[in-house]
């Protein structure tokens, strides 16, 4: 059997220092709040909508609570508030506000105990319907099956969500587990959600609450014809993680990519409004069920991934330590890294195989997500083809959870018909030709891949304990992370970032700790 | 037989000169069974192809299907009258270009980027200047002579150019993705017209980048140079700094 030996108090220490990182940022989490987790309140509380110029309704009604100086309240008290005040429903309330028929901070105060109990059965509403996706989705695999391990991953990004419903249907068809629609260009960087279907974006299709349910009832139809279910995912990541985890809950996405660092690192946004909103969106997730997905691939795709390696190590166990902060089970976390080492690297396998099974090893309960190469695949796709069975070999071979299939085109453009079906071809192959290839061979306790793997989790041990000592923040003003600086102030979204008044409300996050037996 | 090669008869080569050979491969709306095979073969026909081989065809489902084939051309090109119109100037790496900063010119370089006016779209702009980068190249962001700003989306001429001449900057680099009805000419024009006007346009190198864009028509419109689609931020780093450099002299 391929298993690493690796002391035990290793492990222990590099998760201690994590934990130590992570949790000495609890102050923030607890005391303050964003405009995107406002807005996540809304949209929970059953509010949707956009004006004629797009914007959607609960950016209308953020801002202007934002611009009356009302928001540390939280909006969950003023709508409810208005509920109680007018008898309307949620949406209602915010089509008034919308109409300028209604300002929520003059409507008269009631007594508090109805607000409550309004906000109270509002919340508890929405997270049934929640857990009733929740429990869809598990009869779904009890009818069709668990899900493949490695999960076959393919994307869709057409731009139009109506052509990415007839490709993600042939990748099905084809033998997909998992379909992923790519975002548009850059939406990471929209502080506001779009609202309805979307037929045009830029490298990817805008992730909006309508393109999630067009996507998800194709894919339960071709489920349904291929007695499989068919897992979908998006991207809860950028200025509007929560709200995106939520679109997500409520329209049975299965799975997010949902990073607790991506954005600050590679996005410039705030670090202190993406820390915020990774823990508010992974509580949702958890309560979810839905499996998040870590970004540690973006660590190899700007650095050199041998040399690098020991930050994906460090960002796996920074993620994890996030992740069990938000009530994310181990099995609901999909660590990721990724094969990105320069195929021109004499024994780039064995290294490629070290990672892969260093990675195993610290997570073993999680679906792993298995990134393809991407760096160095500029084109020839005939190249690309060889290094992604490769790719494949080494996700079979240490049991990975999610193979995001690698494409032939990648670096050329995104990808056709034929590239994905190539690429799942290539996958299937390769996966049962080494089926259990693994259990068969072993991995010699003094050789270069034990060896290799032992000095990845050192020098993140290191690395981990270096971060922990000056905390996060100055970590990152220093440029620990990726050589990336970034200040506790500096970066897209800080504005709205604020600080909650004694007597905030969040009904969700209230009710989700409890759910998860959080604190 | 002869391996000299005429270069005003240049053909693809499979085995034997211009022998015309070439690979297809692409997916159609077709059934992998015969009449499939027939409509790639008519297709191909159509552009002009001989000795056609359908090698390989496969279902795609959803009434698609995947076809590789292998066909002759009898067209030909004539190399001695190819002409390209780029920025000739060398590139180097994100390293190479540092070195030649620190040596060539002895000081941080200032460069601002914007998606100007109507223009939302800042993919362009981002895989030039992110830290990120794109397609293995990274941005200037990420160049230690550098010193930069992206300053985003629908930025006004006017703020660029205020922002330019407080940064004191070395270069400006303008990205229009969405050219409908032309748009981008009539933003960059603008742009160029007003620095023209401030009398900026000679102290600092304007730059614009986009997907309908070239070097060509970046020197039509006033730029110094234009970049297109497939320029990374390697090409747009080297220029900048051996312009800088040849200026300097």
């Amino acid at each position: 059997m391929l298993h690493l030996t690796i002391p035990q108090d290793k492990i222990a220490s590099a998760r201690g220092f994590a934990k130590q990182i992570t949790h000495s940022l609890e102050e923030l989490l607890n005391s303050y709040s964003s405009v995107t987790i406002e807005r996540t309140v809304l949209r929970l509380l059953g509010i949707d909508g956009a004006l004629e110029d797009g914007t959607p309704i609960p950016n209308y009604i953020v801002d202007q609570l934002k611009s009356k100086n009302a928001l540390d309240k939280g909006v969950a008290y003023w709508i409810s508030n208005a509920i109680v005040y007018t008898g309307l429903s949620a949406q209602d309330v915010a089509n008034s506000v919308k109409d300028g028929k209604l300002e929520l901070t003059q409507v008269t105060q009631q007594p508090t105990a109805e607000v409550i109990k309004v906000m109270n059965d509002l919340a508890q509403k929405m997270i049934d319907h929640i857990k009733l996706q929740r429990a869809t989705r598990e009869s779904y695999f009890k009818k069709y099956g668990p899900r493949n391990a490695p999960s076959l991953y393919v994307i869709v990004a057409t731009g139009n969500i109506y052509e990415d419903v007839l490709q993600a249907k042939a990748a099905a068809k084809q033998g997909a587990d998992i379909v992923a629609v790519i975002r548009s260009t850059a939406q990471s960087l929209l502080d506001y959600v779009p609202y309805g279907a979307t037929t045009e974006g830029f490298g990817g299709t805008f992730a909006t609450q309508e393109n999630f349910r067009i996507m998800r009832k194709a894919l339960d139809e071709v489920g349904a014809e291929i007695n499989k279910y068919i897992s979908l995912t998006n991207y809860a990541s950028g200025l509007c993680m929560p709200e995106i985890a939520a679109m997500g809950a409520m329209e049975r996405l299965d799975l997010m990519l949902n990073d607790a660092m991506y954005g600050i690192l590679f996005r410039d946004i705030n670090p202190q409004r993406t820390l915020l909103d990774q823990y508010f969106s992974r509580m949702i997730n958890a309560v979810a069920g839905i499996e998040i997905q870590t970004g540690e691939d973006n660590y190899l795709t700007t650095s050199d991934a041998i040399e690098k390696a020991y930050t994906v190590t460090a960002s796996q166990l920074i993620n994890e330590s996030f992740a069990l902060l938000s009530g994310v089970s181990p099995e609901k976390m999909g660590i990721g890294h990724a094969f990105e080492i320069d195929p021109c690297i004499e024994n780039s396998f064995s290294y490629e195989l070290s990672h892969a099974l260093l990675t195993k090893t610290l997570f073993p309960h999680s679906p792993i997500k298995y990134m393809p190469p991407t760096k160095h695949v500029t084109g020839n796709i005939f190249e690309a083809y060889i290094i992604n069975a490769m790719f494949n070999m080494v996700a079979q071979m240490t049991g990975q959870g999610v193979q995001l299939l690698g494409m032939l085109t990648e670096a050329v453009h995104t990808p056709h018909l034929a590239d994905r079906a190539l690429a799942i071809d290539n996958a299937k192959y390769v996966f049962n030709a080494v089926k259990d290839f693994s259990s068969e061979i072993s991995i010699d306790k003094e050789g270069f891949i034990n060896k290799r793997a032992e000095a990845v989790l050192d020098e993140a041990i290191v690395f981990l304990k270096r971060v922990a000592e000056q905390g996060l923040f100055n970590a990152l003003e220093k440029g620990e992370f990726a050589n990336i600086k970034r200040t506790q102030t500096s970066g897209k979204g800080f504005d709205g970032v604020f600080r909650k008044s004694e007597d905030y409300i969040n009904p969700f996050m209230d009710k989700i700790k409890q759910e998860l037996n959080l604190d | 037989m002869s391996t000299k090669i005429d270069k005003t008869f240049i053909r693809p080569y499979g085995d034997t000169m211009n022998d015309g050979r070439m690979q297809i491969s692409f997916s159609m709306p077709v059934k992998a069974d015969e009449s499939g095979k027939e409509a790639a073969r008519q297709l191909l026909k159509q552009m002009g192809l001989d000795e056609i081989e359908i090698c390989y065809i496969a279902d795609l489902s959803e009434g698609f299907a995947h076809i590789v084939a292998y066909a002759n051309t009898s067209v030909f090109v004539d190399l001695t009258k190819i002409q390209v119109k780029t920025v000739d100037t060398d590139v180097m790496t994100m390293e190479e270009t540092d070195e030649f900063v620190e040596l060539q010119l002895g000081r941080k370089i200032t460069i601002i980027g914007a998606c100007i006016e109507s223009d939302a779209h800042t993919v362009g702009i981002d895989a030039i200047l992110n830290m990120k980068g794109y397609n293995h190249r990274f941005g200037l962001e990420r160049y230690k002579w550098f010193n930069t700003l992206n300053m985003g989306a629908q930025v006004l001429s006017e703020d660029l150019l205020a922002k330019a001449r407080e940064m004191n900057a070395d270069a400006i680099l303008v990205s229009q993705i969405v050219t409908q009805k032309n748009i981008h000419i009539k933003n960059l024009t603008r742009l160029i017209e007003m620095a023209e006007a401030e009398g900026l346009r000679d102290k600092m190198l304007f730059i614009c980048g986009g997907p309908r864009i070239n070097h060509e028509l970046a020197i039509e419109l006033g730029y110094d140079a234009g970049f297109g689609a497939g320029s990374y931020s390697t090409d747009v780093a080297s220029f900048i700094v051996t312009k800088l450099a040849s200026k300097k002299q």
